[in-house]
Formats: structure tokens, C-alpha cells, sequence
């Protein structure tokens, strides 16, 4: 296909399009039903809420930097890591990949919008009224949920600060959310596919948004169901985790992991499909190995649903189940090497250019498989015994989860802010922000692993003399980079206010069909399908 | 060089030399134990293994993207190579890993095993984790005791806003030190059932290679034999509430000749305190006994949930300052609270004397204004929980 057909296609749509004209203001935002604006509250969104759950952090970092209780109350700390957590998954990260469906996906595959439209904007605009119950919470009595973001029973339930209808209200409302948005992803995937893009042809970022709406799929109604029986043990009661009733708060855990463990994917598989399109453009190459990506990708999802117990190894498992979760989630390192082999080989003979994108694609790549290797050591079930619930979990899960799936929103939002705003970013100013978060975040979270290993619990807000050391310099990473990601504000500002005009085209090695629309991208494209070969 | 630049160069000597002072109160661990017992042994020797086969692998991937990143840049005139997808190099790539995992997965798997063999104990005791501390329960010996944290509450509660404290020096064991420790005997099989009174706890020493889970409801089984006589210190491991990070674990490893020594003064001990339950009987104490000891037993078992202000923390942990349990209701239905528990709150009727509930509840019904002048007795705790 060529540019030419494109342009002509979109001309001749233009012409007779009369609906280009939107409202003005706030209506524009809340009645809102293109895919480009949808995106755009989605990553505004993720955004305000990475910077809440880092203000947190903020503070328990404060609180860390030296042995003591100097800032806040035990149970206040509580609060801070649960909300934490909390804000970062279903707030910042998970709203953030759906903003990157939502503006990309429709302009890879030729569509002219999300299959439904009207359900987009409610599945967004949903999400602020969770987050109100949610951190309106904090202004309770008694405070925000303390039981930690996995809400284990019962100190969610019989023990809990009375904070527990509030959350599983706000849970609810985000569970809603993200299935109507993997719903959207689905259909729109599956029906709105330029002509000749068959699914071996679609761009791996689709293909890793179309696996992951799937897990959303299968997995969300698990915890609407975990935190229903949740609010039925506290309010009406139940016993399902209560021993005293005939239930198990084992049982508790297995749920909420089969859950969980999906859930951990569903925040890494669209990082993947970041990544991909992201390391050929700038080593001016196309992707080594696209059909095994998709099948590693596929075979992640698939075994991301046998291997929950393994948070769970100290539960008290019998040894056979303790094997075959060891053996099965030994056995993700494998599509997972795959991934990694097929990313270095891309960049391998190619002809590379760092620009900032490529920069944290390939920070991505090196700090997520660093916390790959330490998620293979948590694998193995007689070490696990040591590393569980200590801070080399915390420092596993940070690499994975801000090295990894953050790095990837950063390195796809600097690829993609041409298209957004049709000016180029400061490229310098944005490389401060690479090399700043770089150095902190390793300041920040390379340490943990010794802590851990030294035998620091995680979650406790005081701790023993020999861990002073490494949390006064785990704190410093932390507020430097807290403050580094206040570069990225500035960057996406200037870039929408101003800057050099940006070429449709503007990264000579990119391929697909949202490069072939004018940057910005016009607010409907592709009102008639363009034709793939 | 200016004087400003002097004046900051010293700022920042400073800001670094206070970033390593502290490095005088104990060397930072960087590695996982070797502990002392056989298991964590093999643990240590797996978590090694793991390790270095993880570094092996990293310095190969990084080294040929350093590579590509060093040679292979558009700068230098690298021209991009055509090549995209090779059958054989996939296959090549997912084969080696799986043989690598069968390498670690063989030492782990009879690590496991081993660890789940919890037959032919010499020792059973019983753990059960509340909130916040341990009890252990010698199977067969008619002893038991609560352990709890004995580090000085001034020495952690420095919340004057400043990163001074409040002057107490921290001990060396701060955080990690109990009242009174868990003692097992050296090179005897130790079996330990792992359970809890409320929400799950997780009881970790890590130079024995031992963490379980402690579940409320069900039993869980650990083991250990370990090598050397010695003080081990861990800590629980599952967030268990508010003061989750301070119940500390603390076993004291004797010899077997000294474990029997102790296993005696325990004895003496029970006996000793079942005669003091007696004589509390019939000996009545002064309002000012029953308020000092009340003060002390409050502080050490209701100050982590009511608070020493008796202001709690509502509404999850009740006020008891001009609470009408503790004014106006009667004393009956308050001794049956302390004894029995109430929703959350567990009862304290196993672990206080006659004495301590005594001392507890008068001085509750007397402190912070609630002055009902009502003087509690030991006798009146007896009739109150009726066993006892």
C-alpha cells in the first residue's frame, strides 16, 4: 500500500465528513466518543495516578530512611503501601496500556474507531468515580484499606478498618472497566481489520493488546468474585475464609491469585508488544522472529493460568502442588528467553540510532530480564522459602513492573508524541529524563535484593540496624526518582504547546499504518479502510 | 574557589558522611545465609547455583547487545542487515533454556523433598502467632509462653518530627529482641506446628531455611535440626496488621544438657506461678498495687491496640477512656471482654494471671478520668472466668 492511496482515501473522506467539527470544552472531554480522545483522558489519567501512588511512595520512602518511627503511625504506613499498589495497577499502569489500545490500535489496523464507541467513553469515565471511593477512603474514620493491595483474609474481612465495602465498591468499578475495555479491544481487533490484514500480518502491538484483553477477559470476573465474597464475609456473614464457618483463608489466596498471576501479564504482555515495535524502527530492521513472538506471547498467556499458587509456597502446600508450580512457572523463562533472544537478535547487524524511545526500549529489554532472573530464583520453591515476602520480592516485582511495563509507556510515549500532538519533544530535555530515571531507579531498587536477602521483611514500617545502610540510599534513588519523572511532565507540556512541526513520518525506521496519517493525527482516520497487501 | 563553592562542597561532605555513618552499628549483609542447619544449607548452595547461572546468562545476552549497541550504530555507518527469522535459531533458543531449567529443577526438587519430610521428630511444639506476638506450646512438657517484643517502646517511637529520636539509643538487637525466647535443643529433629489465633502470620528464621505460614484454623508443619548452639533472630513475614514489623522471632539453640537445665527451671517456674495464682486468691491488693500493676500490664498487652492514652485507634480499635465498658457497664461484662475477647480483640484469659486481669481492668476503670474508684480482686477475675 502505498502513501498516495492512503491520502487520497482520507481526501475523499474528508470532503463529505461533517462530524470532524467536536464540542468545545468540557463537553468535548465528557461526551467524548473518538478513540484519539478516549486515549488521551486514559493516559492523563495513568499519569495523575502514577504521580498520587508516587506521592506515597514519597512518603513511605520517607519513613524508610532511617531505623525509627519518625513520619507515620504503623497503620498509616499500612494504608500507604496498600494504596500504593493499588493506584499503581489499576491506576497508572493498567489505564495507561489501555490509553496506548485505544489511540493505537485502531490507527494500526485501518479502523476508523473502537467497534463500540459508547462503551469507551463509559469504561473511561467509570474509572475517575473508583478512584474517588477509593482515595476518598483515606478521609474515613479508621483510613484507607491497611491490608496490604493483595487484601488477604482475614485481615481484610473479620480485622479489616471498616475500609473494606469502599474498596471492593471501588474494585468493582475498575473490574467493570477493564472488561468493557478488553471487550472494546477484542471486537474492534477481530471486526474492524483493514482489508488483507490478516492476523498474522497485524503489528505485534496489536496482537499483544488482543492477548492480553483476553486475560482481561477470563480474569476480571475472578476478582469481582474474590472481592464479592470479600464484602459477604465482612458485612453479611459468611465464612468463606473463615475457618470458624467451614472456609479456608487459603482459599482466599488461591482465588485471588488466579487472579493475580494473570493480572502480573496483562501489565507486561502490551510492554512487549511497546518494545517490538519500538527496537526495529530505530535499528532500521524489521523484528526477528515475528511468528514466535506471537506464539511466546500466546504460550505466556496460556501458562500465566497454572502457576498462581507460587505466591503461595508458604501457605502450607502439599509437596506435589508445590512441584508443579514450581515446574510450571520455571517453564515462563522459556517463551520469555524467546522474547529477549528475538529482541537483541532485531538490534543485532542492525543500523542503530538512540533516540529516546530506543533508549528506554533497550533499558526495558536489560532491567526487565534482571528482574526476570530474579522472578526465576523466586521460582524455585526451597529458595523461595528464603526470598518470600521480603524485599527481594519488592525489588522483583519494581523491576518488572517500573523498569519494565513503565519503562515501555515511557518508550511508547515518546514514540508516539509526534503523532499525538504533531510537534517534536525536546529530545534533550527528554534524555535528562532517561538518564535521571535510569541512574535512580537502579539507586532505588538494585539494593532491595540485598535487603531482601539480608532478611528484611517487606511491608514493616521500621527495621533492624543492619538494614539502615541500604535504605538510606534505596530512599535517595527513590526521591531522585520521584523527581525525574517530573521531567516527563515538562516534556509532554512543551510538546503540546509547541515545538518543531512533526512529519508523518517523523523516525525514518518506522513501519506501519499510523505513520502513513498526517501528524496529528487527523481526529477521524480511516474513515474508508486502507487496503494492506 | 569561591566561597560559596566552599560552603557547599562542605554541605555536601556532610549530607555523605552522615549517608555512612551509620554503617558503624553493623555490617550490611549483601548475600543470603548459609544458616545452620543442613537444609538452609542446600538452600544457600541452590540460591548460589541459580544465581550464578542467571549471571552466566546475562553477561551472554547483554555482551552481544553492548555489542550491537557499541558496532552496529547507524553513527558509525552500520547498514542494516536484511536477515529477519531463522527456524533453527528459534528452536536452538528455546531448547537450551529447558535443559538449563532441568539442571536446576533436579537439586530443587530433592531440596524440597527433604524439606517436606517432617517425620521422626524428637520435639513438637505448637507456634501459634496472635496479634502482635508468638506463643509456643512444648508438646508433652506442660509448658507454654507468649513471646513478645521486648525492644523499649521510646527507643522506636521518635515521632517529634525531627530524625533524632527522642534520645533513646537503639540496642543492638533493636526490633529483633523478645522477652522470653523460643529454646530447642542442638541436633535434635524439631517439629514445629505452625498456626494462628487471628489473622495469618508467617513464622521465618532464615539461618534454619524455615518459613510458614501460620493460618487461622489450620495447622502447618516445619522442621528443623540445627548444627549450632546459638541466638537466631527472625521476623514475621506475612503483613499481620498494625504492628506487623514488630513481632519478632528469637530461638536460643542450647545444648542438650543445657536444654534440660531450662526444661527444669521452666517446670519450677509453672509450679511457682500456679502457687502465685493461688495466693493472689486470698490476698486483696491496695488501689495503688493494682494501678502500678495494672499500668504495666496494660502497656505491655492493651497499649498496641487501645493506645496508652486509652484513646484507641476508632474504630477499629475502641476508645476505653469514657467508654461505657469501662465506667458505667459493669464490671462483669468488662472482665468477660479482657477473658473471652470481642470481635477482633482476643481474649486474654490464657495469658494474664488472675492477678494481671485483676490489676488490668481496675486500672482501666481508673486511669485517664474514667475514675469509677471500683477496685478489682483476683478473686473476683476466678468467679468471673469460672475454670480458671
Amino acid at each position: 500500500m502505498t502513501t498516495e492511496t492512503i491520502n487520497e482515501t482520507l481526501d475523499d473522506t474528508h470532503n463529505d465528513d461533517h462530524q470532524d467539527h467536536k464540542m468545545t470544552g468540557i463537553k468535548r472531554w465528557l461526551y467524548t466518543t473518538n478513540h484519539k480522545d478516549i486515549g488521551t483522558l486514559y493516559l492523563w489519567f495513568a499519569f495523575i495516578m502514577f504521580l498520587t501512588g508516587g506521592a506515597l511512595a514519597m512518603v513511605i520512602r520517607m519513613e524508610l530512611f532511617q531505623p525509627g518511627l519518625q513520619i507515620v503511625e504503623p497503620d498509616f504506613f499500612n494504608q500507604l503501601t496498600t494504596m500504593h499498589g493499588l493506584i499503581m495497577v489499576f491506576g497508572a499502569i493498567m489505564p495507561a496500556f489501555t490509553g496506548f489500545a485505544n489511540w493505537m490500535i485502531p490507527m494500526m489496523i485501518g479502523a476508523p474507531d473502537m467497534a463500540l464507541p459508547r462503551m469507551n467513553n463509559w469504561s473511561f469515565w467509570i474509572l475517575p468515580f473508583a478512584f474517588a471511593i477509593l482515595i476518598g477512603s483515606f478521609f474515613l474514620e479508621g483510613g484507607a484499606p491497611n491490608f496490604g493491595w493483595t487484601f488477604y483474609a482475614p485481615l481484610s474481612t473479620t480485622y479489616s478498618n471498616g475500609s473494606t465495602a469502599f474498596f471492593v465498591f471501588a474494585v468493582h468499578i475498575m473490574g467493570i472497566s477493564s472488561i468493557m475495555g478488553a471487550i472494546n479491544i477484542v471486537v474492534t481487533i477481530m471486526n474492524l481489520r483493514a482489508p488483507g490484514m490478516t492476523y498474522m500480518k497485524m503489528p505485534l502491538f496489536v496482537w499483544t493488546f488482543f492477548i492480553t484483553a483476553y486475560l482481561l477477559i477470563a480474569v476480571m470476573p475472578v476478582l469481582a468474585g474474590v472481592v464479592t465474597m470479600l464484602l459477604t464475609d465482612t458485612y453479611f456473614g459468611t465464612s468463606f475464609f473463615d475457618a470458624a464457618g467451614g472456609g479456608d483463608p487459603v482459599m482466599f489466596q488461591h482465588i485471588f491469585w488466579f487472579f493475580g498471576h494473570p493480572e502480573v501479564y496483562i501489565m507486561i504482555l502490551p510492554a512487549f508488544g511497546i518494545v517490538s515495535t519500538i527496537i526495529p524502527a530505530f535499528s532500521r530492521k524489521q523484528l526477528f522472529g515475528y511468528s514466535s513472538m506471537v506464539y511466546a506471547t500466546s504460550s505466556i498467556a496460556f501458562l500465566s493460568f497454572i502457576v498462581w499458587a507460587h505466591h503461595m509456597f508458604t501457605t502450607g502446600m502439599p509437596l506435589a502442588g508445590e512441584l508443579f508450580f514450581m515446574y510450571a512457572t520455571m517453564l515462563i523463562a522459556v517463551p520469555t528467553g524467546v522474547k529477549v533472544f528475538n529482541w537483541v537478535a532485531t538490534m543485532w547487524r542492525g543500523s542503530l540510532t538512540f533516540e529516546t524511545p530506543m533508549l528506554f526500549s533497550i533499558a526495558f529489554v536489560i532491567l526487565f530480564t534482571i528482574g526476570g532472573f530474579s522472578g526465576l530464583m523466586l521460582a524455585m520453591t526451597p529458595v523461595d522459602f528464603q526470598y518470600h515476602d521480603t524485599y527481594f520480592v519488592v525489588a522483583h516485582f519494581h523491576y518488572v513492573l517500573v523498569t519494565g511495563s513503565l519503562f515501555s509507556i515511557y518508550a511508547g510515549a515518546y514514540y508516539w508524541l509526534p503523532k499525538w500532538t504533531g510537534h517534536m519533544y525536546s529530545e534533550s530535555l527528554a534524555k535528562w529524563h532517561f538518564w535521571c530515571s535510569l541512574i535512580s531507579v537502579n539507586l532505588l531498587f538494585f539494593p532491595m535484593h540485598f535487603l531482601g536477602l539480608a532478611g528484611m521483611p517487606r511491608r514493616i514500617p521500621d527495621y533492624a540496624l543492619q538494614f539502615a545502610d541500604f535504605n538510606k540510599w534505596v530512599s535517595i534513588g527513590g526521591f531522585a526518582f520521584g523527581l525525574s519523572q517530573l521531567i516527563f511532565l515538562v516534556v509532554v507540556i512543551k510538546c503540546i504547546k509547541g515545538g518543531e512541526k512533526a512529519p508523518a513520518k517523523p523516525w525514518d525506521g518506522a513501519e506501519g499504518l499510523e505513520w502513513t496519517v498526517a501528524s496529528p493525527a487527523p481526529y477521524h482516520t480511516f474513515s474508508t479502510p486502507p487496503k494492506v497487501d | 574557589m569561591s566561597r560559596g563553592n566552599q560552603s557547599w562542597l562542605m554541605g555536601a561532605g556532610l549530607f555523605f558522611a552522615s549517608l555512612f555513618s551509620c554503617s558503624a552499628w553493623a555490617e550490611a549483609q549483601l548475600n543470603l545465609t548459609k544458616g545452620v542447619t543442613a537444609v538452609s544449607r542446600d538452600v544457600y548452595d541452590l540460591h548460589m547455583l541459580v544465581l550464578y547461572i542467571c549471571t552466566a546468562i546475562g553477561l551472554v545476552v547483554f555482551g552481544i547487545m553492548f555489542w550491537s549497541m557499541v558496532f552496529h550504530r547507524k553513527s558509525k555507518g552500520a547498514k542494516a542487515a536484511d536477515f529477519h527469522e531463522s527456524t533453527k535459531v528459534e528452536i536452538l533458543w528455546t531448547a537450551i533454556p529447558i535443559v538449563i531449567l532441568i539442571a536446576m529443577a533436579v537439586p530443587a526438587t530433592i531440596t524440597l523433598i527433604d524439606m517436606e519430610n517432617n517425620d521422626n521428630s524428637d520435639i513438637t511444639i505448637q507456634i501459634t502467632g496472635s496479634q502482635w506476638k508468638w506463643h509456643y506450646k512444648y508438646f508433652d512438657q506442660n509448658i507454654e509462653f507468649y513471646s513478645v517484643l521486648s525492644t523499649p517502646r521510646e527507643q522506636y517511637e521518635n515521632q517529634n518530627g525531627s530524625f533524632e529520636g527522642n534520645g533513646a539509643e537503639k540496642g543492638e538487637d533493636y526490633l529483633l529482641e523478645v522477652d522470653r525466647h523460643l529454646v530447642i535443643p542442638v541436633n535434635k529433629k524439631v517439629r514445629f506446628l505452625i498456626t494462628s489465633d487471628d489473622v495469618i502470620h508467617s513464622w521465618w528464621i532464615p539461618a534454619f531455611a524455615v518459613k510458614q505460614d501460620a493460618n487461622p484454623g489450620f495447622i502447618n508443619e516445619a522442621w528443623t535440626i540445627v548444627d549450632e548452639p546459638g541466638i537466631y533472630r527472625g521476623q514475621c513475614a506475612e503483613l499481620c496488621g498494625k504492628d506487623h514489623g514488630f513481632m519478632p522471632i528469637v530461638v536460643e539453640v542450647k545444648s542438650v544438657e543445657d536444654y534440660d537445665v531450662w526444661l527444669n527451671e521452666q517446670h519450677a517456674l509453672t509450679a511457682q506461678a500456679v502457687d502465685a495464682e493461688k495466693a493472689s486468691l486470698s490476698a486483696a491488693m491496695s488501689k495503688d498495687e493494682l494501678m502500678q500493676l495494672g499500668e504495666t500490664t496494660y502497656m505491655a498487652y492493651c497499649a498496641a491496640c487501645h493506645q496508652p492514652t486509652g484513646l484507641g485507634l476508632p474504630p477499629m480499635f475502641p476508645a476505653l477512656k469514657g467508654s461505657a465498658i469501662a465506667t458505667t457497664g459493669k464490671i462483669a461484662d468488662h472482665l468477660a471482654i479482657v477473658l473471652n475477647g470481642k470481635n477482633a480483640m482476643p481474649g486474654f484469659g490464657k495469658q494474664l494471671s488472675l492477678k494481671d486481669v485483676a490489676a488490668v481492668v481496675t486500672y482501666e476503670r481508673n486511669a485517664w478520668g474514667n475514675d469509677t474508684g471500683d477496685l478489682v480482686q483476683s478473686s473476683d477475675v476466678k468467679a468471673a472466668s469460672g475454670s480458671k
